[in-house]
């Protein structure tokens, strides 16, 4: 344990190190991983790449939702709109809909730069909103921005969505169904760039004024905090984060039609969050990855293993059907066992739990807020 | 950090509140009072409970606007009820109006309708930029209101950057921050480091928050919690954690402080600290002190003048010695006399 915790505070004072280490461990581990048995027996390599990059959509979306959520605690239950503007975005700029075939690296910015600016304007009417009206109004406009999408027909061809939009193209990298290796790489970059971005604002000015936010809004604004601005950056960062997601998905799908944004992915990314750890950076998009696995990866396996048993009442059972009751029944559980998350944040742990904790070397270990201090 | 004066009580007023109303509905919060806070003095204002006294600063932090009356702090008007609020909406929808008319006149001129449609479209965009204005109240925006004669009162982080800081009344710390990150926070309005400083980790952001660092390390010990850096604040005690709330409030360098309370619930022996180290940050800081308290030995000892409130209409005011032989303050502190 003192090994770990070591590890963990070497790794908390080198954070940018640290993190572009995990995500090269990451990012060569899983494809080694998925290669050999007993993984490579389930279903071939490439297919396990494939869905390792769509893990990497919500890991995303979960990192970039933890921002608002996690950091700033304004709850978000219209995610789902910035996504959707990411991926329309770049259906504008790469597709035959209207002809413009911009390529997908600087389209990443634009559909980042694109979400941003809905996150300000979606943030901009909620700021006086606090809880569960903040929610309720986010939950109007993740469902507003889909319809748009839908009814307005002559842009974006309604139901239909919008097809035939060009894969990313890279020196060296293929992006096709078959080899998904490129998106595979893309998405690790994509991915510990943001990872980096995350931490470095967490332990700024700009993240320090979140958290006061979230902890109590009136003293952060007696202390000198600009409230309005601080939130709406977030919905800003947020949304960014979701616009890249949204790109990205656009480009490896190759299609965008408005019911990919329901309220589901929206709900399902919030459950990545707090299942995996609201305000643990790492936390969340482990969650996120697990999840997904689960959802695309186990339950489809377990369908097959319940029907090869051959008992009877169980060989109509769609496992996949009941995903989002087995979402609920997690989620109920995690609030009644471990209500901050697989992998909490020291800060959020003790916000769950009333009880003052002791004080250890463990406990300032683990937590982001004493770095900057230990090494000034 | 305000330059150490010796403090000067009769010299120029750091705050003055004229005729300041606070209505809530029916009830009359606070009533038509006037205060001054001398440069480096140490005023209290002092009642019963639910006189108004928390109202009050409120009032004077930003945190609600007045029924009437002014703020000013260094002389200039922070705080009112809107002048000609009525001027802002208008502004809201000018460039929508403008645009749309043009849009109409090129319109009927050219008579195609591309035109007014880029228009519309330009007219859409512009009105949600000034909304957003509106909103963010940037710089050019607060100007553009000041030059058409608009007045608006400053939000509570506008009174700190101004030199405005203060305590609550019940502790309102950011619990699950340590005491350090505590004191950052109060040092937001000082520190300039944005988000694109903190994505590239520039070295500039990075010297400043080294350096900020260590200067809340120095006002953590002024207030005698020196060590406690990277202790959670809620685990703290309840004296400390007044302390680290001042430390806090002193984090924004202000030059005029609002303490609510301070040795609310401290023994006293903590009191008695407490009331020399607010005499200390005075002589050290050249602060400005506005005190609310209901412990009159703290009030009697540390005050250059004392504001008494009741029911919330200023009774009094005066030194330490003649609020003390006041018949009227007697009376709303003790009651009226049995016959």
């Amino acid at each position: 344990m003192s090994a770990f915790a070591r590890l963990r505070e070497t790794a908390s004072q080198h954070r940018t190190m640290s993190v572009l280490i995990g995500w090269v461990i990451v990012g060569l581990g899983l494809p080694i991983l998925a290669s050999v048995p007993p993984l490579s027996v389930l279903q071939p390599t490439t297919l396990w790449i494939d869905g390792f990059s769509k893990a990497g959509i919500y890991v995303l979306l979960a990192l970039g939702l933890n921002i608002v959520v996690g950091l700033a605690g304004l709850l978000d239950l219209g995610y789902a709109a910035f996504f959707a503007i990411g991926s329309y975005a770049y259906a504008f700029g790469a597709s035959p809909q209207i002809g413009l075939h911009i390529p997908f690296w600087p389209m990443l910015l634009v559909g980042a730069a694109a979400a941003a600016m809905f996150g300000i304007l979606l943030g901009a009417p909620t700021l006086r909103l606090r809880g569960d009206y903040l929610a309720i109004v986010t939950l109007g406009f993740g469902e507003i921005v889909p319809a748009v999408f839908l009814n307005a027909r002559s842009v974006t061809n309604g139901t239909n969505g919008i097809g035939g939009i060009l894969p990313p193209s890279a020196p060296g990298l293929i992006f096709t169904p078959v080899n998904p290796s490129g998106f595979y790489i893309t998405m690790v970059l994509i991915l510990a760039l943001v990872m980096v971005a995350i931490y470095r604002l967490q332990d700024s000015r700009v993240g320090r004024a979140w958290m006061a936010i979230r902890e109590d809004e009136l003293a952060a604004a007696s202390s000198g905090v600009n409230t309005v601005t601080t939130k709406l950056l977030a919905f800003a960062l947020g949304a960014s984060t979701a616009g890249l997601a949204g790109v990205f998905g656009a480009s490896k799908l190759g299609y965008v039609g408005p019911e990919q944004f329901g309220f589901t992915v929206s709900f399902t990314v919030l459950a990545m969050v707090v299942l995996g750890g609201m305000g643990n950076v790492w936390g969340v998009a482990i969650g996120a990855f697990v999840l997904f696995e689960i959802q695309t990866v186990f339950l489809k396996q377990l369908n097959t293993f319940v029907h090869n048993l051959g008992i009877g009442f169980l060989a109509n059972v769609n496992f996949l059907d009941y995903q989002y009751l087995l979402y609920g029944l997690a989620l109920v559980g995690m609030m009644l066992v471990r209500p901050e998350g697989l992998f909490p944040s020291g800060r959020r742990r003790r916000e769950l739990h009333d009880e003052p904790d002791d004080l250890g070397a463990d406990e300032q270990g683990d937590d982001p807020s004493t770095r900057s201090v230990e090494t000034a | 950090m305000t330059a150490t004066t010796a403090p000067t009580p009769s010299g120029d007023t750091i705050l003055e509140a004229k005729a300041v109303t606070k209505a809530f509905g029916g009830l009359v919060a606070v009533r038509e009072v006037d205060l001054a806070i001398p440069r480096g003095g140490i005023v209290s204002l002092i009642g019963p409970n639910g006189a108004g006294k928390t109202t009050f600063f409120n009032v004077i932090a930003g945190l609600q606007d007045p029924t009437s009356g002014v703020v000013e702090l260094s002389g200039s008007p922070m705080i009112a009820k809107s002048i000609r609020g009525w001027l802002e909406p208008v502004i809201w929808v000018m460039p929508t109006a403008l645009l749309v008319v043009i849009a109409m006149v090129s319109m009927s001129v050219t008579g195609s309708s591309d035109i007014g449609a880029v228009l519309l479209i330009a007219a859409l965009v512009a009105e949600v930029l000034v909304l957003l204005a509106a909103i963010v109240r940037p710089n050019w925006y607060l100007s553009l209101l000041k030059k058409v004669g608009v007045f608006r009162s400053a939000r509570p982080n506008d009174m700190v950057r101004a030199g405005l800081a203060r305590t609550f009344q019940n502790i309102r710390l950011f619990q699950n921050m340590t005491a350090v990150e505590n004191v950052l926070v109060g040092m937001h309005t000082r520190l300039h480091a944005n988000p694109a400083d903190a994505f590239f980790s520039s070295p500039r952001a990075r010297r400043e928050e080294k350096s900020a660092v260590a200067k809340a390390q120095t006002y953590l010990a002024m207030v005698g919690l020196k060590g406690r850096d990277n202790e959670i604040s809620r685990n703290l005690p309840y004296g400390d954690q007044r302390r680290l709330e001042l430390a806090r409030a002193l984090a924004s360098e202000p030059s005029l402080l609002l303490l609510d309370e301070p040795t609310a619930g401290m023994n006293p022996n903590e009191t008695l600290e407490m009331t020399r180290l607010i005499g200390k940050l005075r002589a050290d800081l050249g602060l400005s002190i506005l005190l609310i308290e209901h412990d009159m030995k703290v009030v009697m000892g540390i005050s250059d003048r004392i504001y008494v409130l009741d029911h919330g209409e200023l009774i009094a005011v005066g030194s330490p010695a003649e609020v003390r032989a006041n018949p009227r303050v007697i009376e709303a502190y003790l009651g009226q006399a049995a016959s």
